[in-house]
């Protein structure tokens, strides 16, 4: 009967606002997504439909791609893929209380993730608090990672294999903006759910955080009840660009279950920097963010795992040609370059004193076109060269990636 | 008309790139550079066993929760063995407990081998006092097959137990008790109710399903019905990998290719060779045998040139680290097989790790590590020239 009823009310509120759509009450924001505020910004700084009097805001993008990639003289051939589709829904519930979502589907249905999902507060501009599925801002990337507002295919390596994004969890926080002239400061703190030790125990075969994402049950209750702190200070300045000090820390393991201690507790803290830039005249648009990783491992477990991660990219991007193209008016043609970086276990071996490698360089070239700022067709040719734990020959990986991505 | 201009060179481009895809990924390494790969001839159906094991070998990790420990040498076959090369020192593994060839007396505390590491909130193992021990660095894993293959009776024959024909090697097979799951080769031969075994340091296991079983077992802390007793707590426990998994490792191992040499027709590789047989090397490190039967016709009735009798040869106090298995004495050593020994730096970080232990870094250090029965060959080696100490060298680098 609660079945029969939920869906009843869900076919009538459709029916009603499919009824009520007119292109001319769609309100679209004219903007650039490529061209934001501040990371932090990037959950509002989404284009949304709202449509007449409907209480939400609905929006998403689209990414899919085709990939010819080989490594060491093997190819997986031609693959199609659909990396991501993405809904968005946000809701202003009050003057200042307002409610926004991410929902996202990757390749295909395979992962099916709310992605974002909180409610904000704003008693002053300084003082906001947000509760709910929270992303976690460390770095840049991991709140400012939709597919339209970037000139790759692949979201950048030390963001999503060694930082964890896209990294979300169920918390509560405070955050906050002053303007002054040119200058804008902001932070952002939250206690959220975290880690769990999936990130020393699993198939990735070394200190993997983006592991602690297979754990669904992190969006109901706490791996050890420990809260995981992340928090971040960032100041813009017009003329100059945005630099971001983050911090995300809190400790990982079960040191404790039904009373009884199993572990002593063990931290991770993750320390990131991220600065974006719009080289003046050149109009040149240049990203980066590098992050530090510090796991706890037992002494006694494998150096497979290491205790020490580094990483990070930068993002050069020049528009080359602004003008209207193939009947696109605000159409743009880029030349882009990605340079990226890895170390997944930064030390050396007790045995020999050697070097651990286990790292990747990486970099990809590219070509972009924007027909409107909210929708990107890009090729990139890949080449990276990963080397094993032992530092032995680096395998080569290379080829093409082209593919589409938009707002809606 | 501009605009359809512009088109037709986007559509040119792409064309163009759609075209050119085989060119634009990186080249395959010379097969002869390489040590994975199957070997040739195998059937379509051999085909797909050999990639199911690849990917056991090669990927699958574990961890607390797919059976690692609690006690580990190491947590997947990939990181002992990394592209089937030698292994390199971090995850060289310890023996302890056997000093002779009545047994080892540690099996209740732990032995043979030592778990060195552990899960979070447990504790390793540790050599018990009064254990003596060893260190064994991994062996290279390709051709294992062929060593598989080869019969008991090419085993005996070049075996010289009381060194009948006076030139200083008496090499022996080691008689070993073999496992109940083992099964017996055509032509087995036993010896008072004891088999010849052929794989490992001190060749001291008789198959690769016992060398497989037990690599699972005490090297990852995996049980599987054919190793089921956990080395934590000696306990019998459920099979933590299903029989077709290590079937598969199996699989794998008897189907690797065996070194392909290089440079096999340069001068020096090849007066190198002659230098290598003229001082008594190959007495031991046989260049050339034959195997037998083999139910994977591949393998079948095949010369192959591993450099290795498969025996027992005392190699002198230098290395003798007072640990033994089966019925091999402290100082004896089975003859390492050279082959893939060129390309061993490629799987050991760069840098050379030979011997049993790792502990030679080049390879004129792991001659002159020699003693016991090749203590001529290495002073005939000590007094070669050094041009053709070169040549020598340069001839073991090409295996």
């Amino acid at each position: 009967m609660k079945k029969l009823l939920t869906l009843f009310l869900i076919v009538l509120l459709a029916k009603q606002g499919f009824a009520q759509i007119d292109p001319d009450l769609l309100r679209v924001p004219d903007r650039d997504s490529a061209r934001i505020k501040l990371n932090m910004d990037a959950v509002y700084d989404r284009p949304f439909l709202q449509v007449a009097k409907l209480p939400v805001a609905l929006g998403g993008y689209a990414e899919a791609n085709y990939q010819y990639l080989g490594s060491d003289g093997v190819t997986e051939g031609h693959q199609f893929q659909m990396r991501r589709l993405t809904l968005f829904v946000s809701s202003g519930i009050a003057k200042r209380i307002k409610f926004l979502s991410e929902l996202e589907f990757e390749d295909g249905t395979k992962e099916i993730n709310i992605e974002f999902a909180s409610i904000d507060f704003e008693f002053n501009p300084l003082l906001n608090l947000r509760g709910g599925i929270v992303m976690n801002p460390i770095g840049a990337f991991n709140q400012n990672h939709d597919g339209p507002k970037w000139e790759f295919v692949d979201r950048p390596i030390s963001a999503t294999q060694m930082l964890p994004a896209t990294w979300s969890n169920v918390g509560f926080g405070v955050f906050g903006k002053k303007y002054l002239k040119n200058w804008v400061y902001a932070y952002e703190a939250y206690l959220t759910n975290g880690f769990d030790e999936t990130i020393i125990a699993n198939s990735e075969n070394r200190t993997f955080l983006p592991a602690s994402k297979a754990n669904r049950d992190r969006f109901e209750e706490s791996f050890n009840g420990a809260p995981l702190l992340t928090g971040k200070v960032a100041l813009r300045n017009s003329k100059i660009g945005e630099l971001g000090l983050s911090y995300m820390g809190g400790i990982y393991n079960k040191f404790q279950d039904d009373g009884l201690v199993l572990d002593e507790k063990r931290r991770l803290n993750v320390f990131a920097i991220d600065f974006n830039t719009i080289i003046p005249k050149l109009n040149t648009f240049v990203n980066a963010e590098w992050a530090w990783v510090n796991v706890d491992v037992p002494a006694t477990y494998t150096e497979q795992f290491g205790g020490k991660q580094q990483g990070g990219f930068i993002d050069i991007v020049q528009p080359l040609i602004k003008k209207p193209l193939f009947g696109f008016e605000r159409a743009v043609l880029n030349a882009a370059i990605r340079m990226e970086y890895v170390d997944w276990n930064k030390g050396n071996f007790s045995s020999t004193s050697g070097n651990i490698s286990d790292h990747i360089y990486s970099i990809i070239p590219a070509v972009s076109f924007r027909p409107t700022p909210q929708t990107v067709i890009r090729l990139n040719y890949r080449y990276n060269w990963q080397t094993d734990l032992l530092g032995n020959p680096a395998a080569k990986l290379a080829g093409f990636q082209f593919g589409v991505s938009t707002y809606f | 008309m501009k605009n359809k201009f512009k088109i037709l060179i986007i559509i040119g481009c792409l064309i163009a790139i759609g075209t050119s895809c085989e060119k634009i990924i990186p080249n395959a390494p010379a097969d002869d550079e390489i040590l994975d790969g199957p070997i040739e001839g195998l059937t379509p159906e051999q085909n797909r066993l050999f990639l199911n094991g690849d990917v056991a070998f090669n990927g699958d990790v574990f961890s607390s929760a797919n059976g690692l420990g609690p006690m580990f040498v190491a947590n997947s076959c990939g990181s002992c063995h990394a592209g089937d090369g030698k292994g390199h020192p971090f995850t060289t593994l310890t023996r302890f407990g056997q000093s002779d060839t009545l047994g080892n007396k540690f099996l209740l505390i732990g032995g043979p081998q030592l778990q060195n590491r552990a899960i979070p909130g447990f504790q390793p193992e540790k050599i018990p006092v009064g254990a003596t021990f060893s260190n064994f660095t991994p062996p290279a894993n390709t051709g294992l097959g062929f060593f598989e293959a080869i019969s008991d009776a090419s085993i005996t024959a070049l075996a010289d137990a009381n060194d009948a024909d006076g030139d200083g090697i008496s090499g022996r097979p080691n008689w070993i008790n073999i496992t109940q799951y083992s099964e017996l080769r055509p032509g087995t031969i036993v010896r008072n109710g004891k088999y010849i075994g052929r794989f490992g340091k001190k060749a001291s296991v008789y198959d690769l399903l016992q060398q497989t079983a037990n690599a699972y077992n005490q090297d990852m802390g995996v049980n599987s019905t054919y190793e089921h007793y956990n080395t934590y707590d000696n306990q019998e426990i459920d099979p933590e990998i299903s029989n077709q998994k290590v079937l598969d490792v199996v699989f794998y191992l008897k189907t690797l290719k065996a070194p392909i040499q290089r440079n096999q027709n340069n001068a020096d590789v090849i007066a190198g060779k002659q230098l290598f047989l003229n001082i008594s090397c190959g007495k031991c490190h046989t260049p050339q045998l034959q195997t037998g039967p083999s139910n994977i016709a591949a393998l079948a009735n095949k010369t192959f040139a591993p450099y290795t009798d498969f025996l027992l040869h005392d190699m002198g106090q230098a290395l003798d680290d007072k640990y033994t298995e089966g019925t091999a004495m402290t100082p004896e050593w089975r003859t390492p097989a050279l082959w893939g020994l060129g390309l061993s730096k490629n799987s050991q970080g760069g840098g050379y790790h030979l011997l049993h232990d790792g502990r030679a870094k080049t390879i004129d250090q792991a001659i002159l590590l020699h003693g016991g029965e090749a203590e001529q060959s290495k002073n005939k080696f000590q007094q070669l020239p050094s041009n053709d100490k070169a040549k020598l060298i340069k001839f073991l680098e090409s295996l």
